[in-house]
């Protein structure tokens, strides 16, 4: 070999390998620095409820399941969304196509602080006056038999529902632009195929286009996942930063992102070493996450008859 | 960052080729911020050295100021003289200001709202939910009061301000004492929060129906309507600068060691009860040179500065108090 390709190598080596030791120091430093925490809460910090400074008493369920309810509400808002705007953008004539894919595009390149902030002034009082009293007052969804106590009937513009639907409009172009080259996969010749044999639009779409690119289309999910996990300053401007248990989708919460936000400036102590471990399980989280992904891929890889 | 990090390098380079102007760095309570954001302005124009203040929060000012890496730290909760012994720190008062409640109520302006101290409380407490409560309605016979719900709005970061608001709610209530108690954070029992002053004020300003509390300069900044609240003495008195320096007048700094003094609920029928007394914290161990400039900078800060400090509505301290940190701590 020559010398410049031995450096080369080296080169290479030495910056694949600092990925993985970042990974490593994160879970390491995380660890080291909130152990204050898990030795005198033990695993119980996940499940304890109270976020009290003034006592020196910390629990994360709040915060874990502010982020999970964000999440899922967001997931639900853009999923939908992306797959119908994918599946018209593909199939779209190609400069409506090319037009409304660049203006998903653009939204991805709005810094999410411009979300939160319109969030706060646009959205918020939009909730207020408008959706929420459709909801609550016109549909009396809060009076649904079983439902009815999880979505709540005071409201005020903030909590987890505004919150997901900013978060669902961030994921959006990220889930967009994976399905769109996931769909664009699809060999013509299938498509054309499945047309041939007289199936409607919606059956090549349904049964042709969406299964041949599931592992592109988990994919996209996962992104969006991750990304809305761990998104801060949209969320924060608008889910109340309350650290109670919340009680319903209209009510104030907060988010293990936006607690780490809100209280690391000022935290000494404990509380610092609480938020420390609240970094630890939101990197657990978005970790497990994608292994649980990978493994469902593994898994039913063969059912779908890909090649391992 | 790259405008910052030129701006920086030209005064770099400006400071060591001209008089070798010493740069003084703070960090820290972000109640006095506007003042302090002004006087390092004025300051660094015209005085010998330059100023630099970030508005970062007491907690985290004390945090930067015990790790060394500012000169001096801007603090609303005082450290108790033991803490200051241990860290190593001098502390001495700068200003005074006040906290006020804020309400964003359709009809009501600023001081039209009364509040009793156990309403206040309880408003807090989350135990009076709605704006037509007997217990508001009674103290404000001449107002229209909606039968819509309180959104409590408070902040959400750990903050000086919290500190003193919270310090107040434990004086006036036994319960909100033992149920959440005082500090820059708490386990607040209701409420949003909002990020810093602005965040409250801009969360009050967009919730119909919220109260909050904030620093009386942001609210007057915000154009939001303040309350007026019942003081010690049992009298209902508006947030303005007389009232402040009313509630300071009566402070007993002789013997507060360490200058440690917490203003809520002084005595006096003309007292403002949410008065809080912003600190700056400075390092024992400063080099001599360092702790010159500074101790000139201050100096300025208790002189000239006052004039800027009371048109944002913040009261200069009285003069006995600067005589006296002239001569514990300027000596």
């Amino acid at each position: 070999m020559l010398k410049g390709d031995v450096f080369f190598k080296w080169l290479c080596l030495a910056a694949a390998a600092l990925i993985g030791i970042l990974m490593l120091g994160f879970f390491v430093q995380l660890t080291v620095s909130s152990s204050a925490v898990w030795r005198t809460s033990g695993i119980g910090f996940l499940t304890a409820r109270t976020w009290d400074p003034v006592n020196d008493d910390y629990g994360a369920l709040p915060s874990i399941v502010g982020t999970l309810v964000t999440t899922v509400v967001a997931l639900v808002i853009a999923l939908p969304l992306a797959f119908s705007a994918t599946l018209y953008l593909v199939d779209a004539r190609p400069l409506v196509g090319e037009i409304l894919g660049h203006a998903i595009d653009l939204l991805a390149a709005i810094p999410s602080v411009i979300y939160g902030m319109w969030g706060l002034f646009v959205l918020a009082p939009l909730m207020q006056d408008h959706v929420q009293p459709f909801l609550v007052d016109t549909l009396k969804l809060d009076r649904l038999p079983v439902l009815g106590k999880y979505i709540g009937s005071d409201y005020n513009g903030f909590g987890l529902l505004t919150a997901g639907i900013i978060l669902g409009i961030m994921i959006l172009p990220y889930i967009c632009a994976i399905l769109r080259d996931v769909f664009q996969m699809t060999p013509p010749m299938l498509r054309e195929s499945a047309y041939g044999i007289g199936c409607t639009k919606w059956e090549t779409a349904k049964d042709i286009v969406l299964r041949y690119g599931l592992r592109g289309i988990l994919g996209a999910i996962f992104i969006g996942l991750g990304r809305a996990l761990g998104e801060t300053m949209a969320v924060l401007f608008v889910i109340g930063n309350m650290m109670d248990m919340p009680d319903s989708l209209l009510a104030g919460a907060t988010t293990i992102a936006s607690t780490l936000a809100n209280n690391f400036p000022e935290a000494n102590g404990l509380q610092r070493s609480a938020l420390f471990a609240l970094g630890l399980v939101l990197l657990v989280m978005s970790f497990g996450i994608q292994i649980l992904a990978q493994y469902y891929l593994h898994a039913t890889s063969a059912r779908r008859g890909e090649e391992r | 960052m790259l405008k910052k990090l030129t701006a920086l390098g030209l005064t770099l380079a400006a400071s060591a080729t001209l008089t070798a102007q010493t740069v003084i760095n703070g960090a820290g309570a972000s109640f006095p911020a506007p003042v302090y954001q002004s006087w390092t302005y004025t300051y660094s124009q015209t005085g010998p050295n330059k100023v630099n203040y970030q508005s970062v929060g007491s907690g985290a000012g004390l945090n930067q100021i015990k790790a060394k890496t500012v000169d001096f730290a801007g603090s609303d909760n005082p450290l108790p003289v033991e803490e200051q012994e241990k860290a190593g720190l001098e502390q001495f008062p700068m200003l005074l200001g006040g906290v006020v409640v804020i309400v964003n109520l359709p009809d009501v302006k600023t001081n039209e709202l009364k509040l009793e101290r156990a309403v206040l409380a309880d408003i807090f407490l989350g135990k009076i939910t709605h704006w037509n409560d007997p217990k508001i309605v009674q103290l404000n016979p001449g107002l229209a009061l909606p039968d819509a719900q309180i959104s409590v709005v408070r902040r959400a970061d750990g903050s000086g301000t919290s500190f003193i608001f919270t310090n107040y709610l434990s004086k006036i209530s036994k319960e909100w004492e033992t149920a959440v108690g005082a500090g820059s954070s708490v386990n607040w029992p209701v409420g949003i929060g909002g990020q810093k002053n602005p965040g409250v004020c801009n969360n009050v300003a967009k919730i119909r129906g919220s109260i909050g509390y904030t620093e009386y300069t942001y609210a007057v900044e915000a154009k939001l309507a303040s309350a007026a609240l019942e003081n010690q003495s049992g009298k209902f008195v508006t947030a303005d600068v007389e009232s402040f320096r009313a509630s300071a007048a009566n402070a007993d700094w002789n013997n507060a060691p360490g200058f440690y003094m917490v203003l809520t609920d002084q005595p006096g029928d003309t007292s403002w009860p949410i008065t809080g007394v912003t600190y700056i914290l400075i390092r024992k161990d400063a080099d001599p040179a360092m702790r010159k400039a500074m101790i000139d900078y201050f100096n300025w800060c208790f002189t000239t500065g006052a004039t800027a400090a009371q048109k944002l509505n913040y009261v200069p301290m009285p003069e006995n108090v600067i005589q006296m940190v002239a001569a514990k701590i300027f000596k």
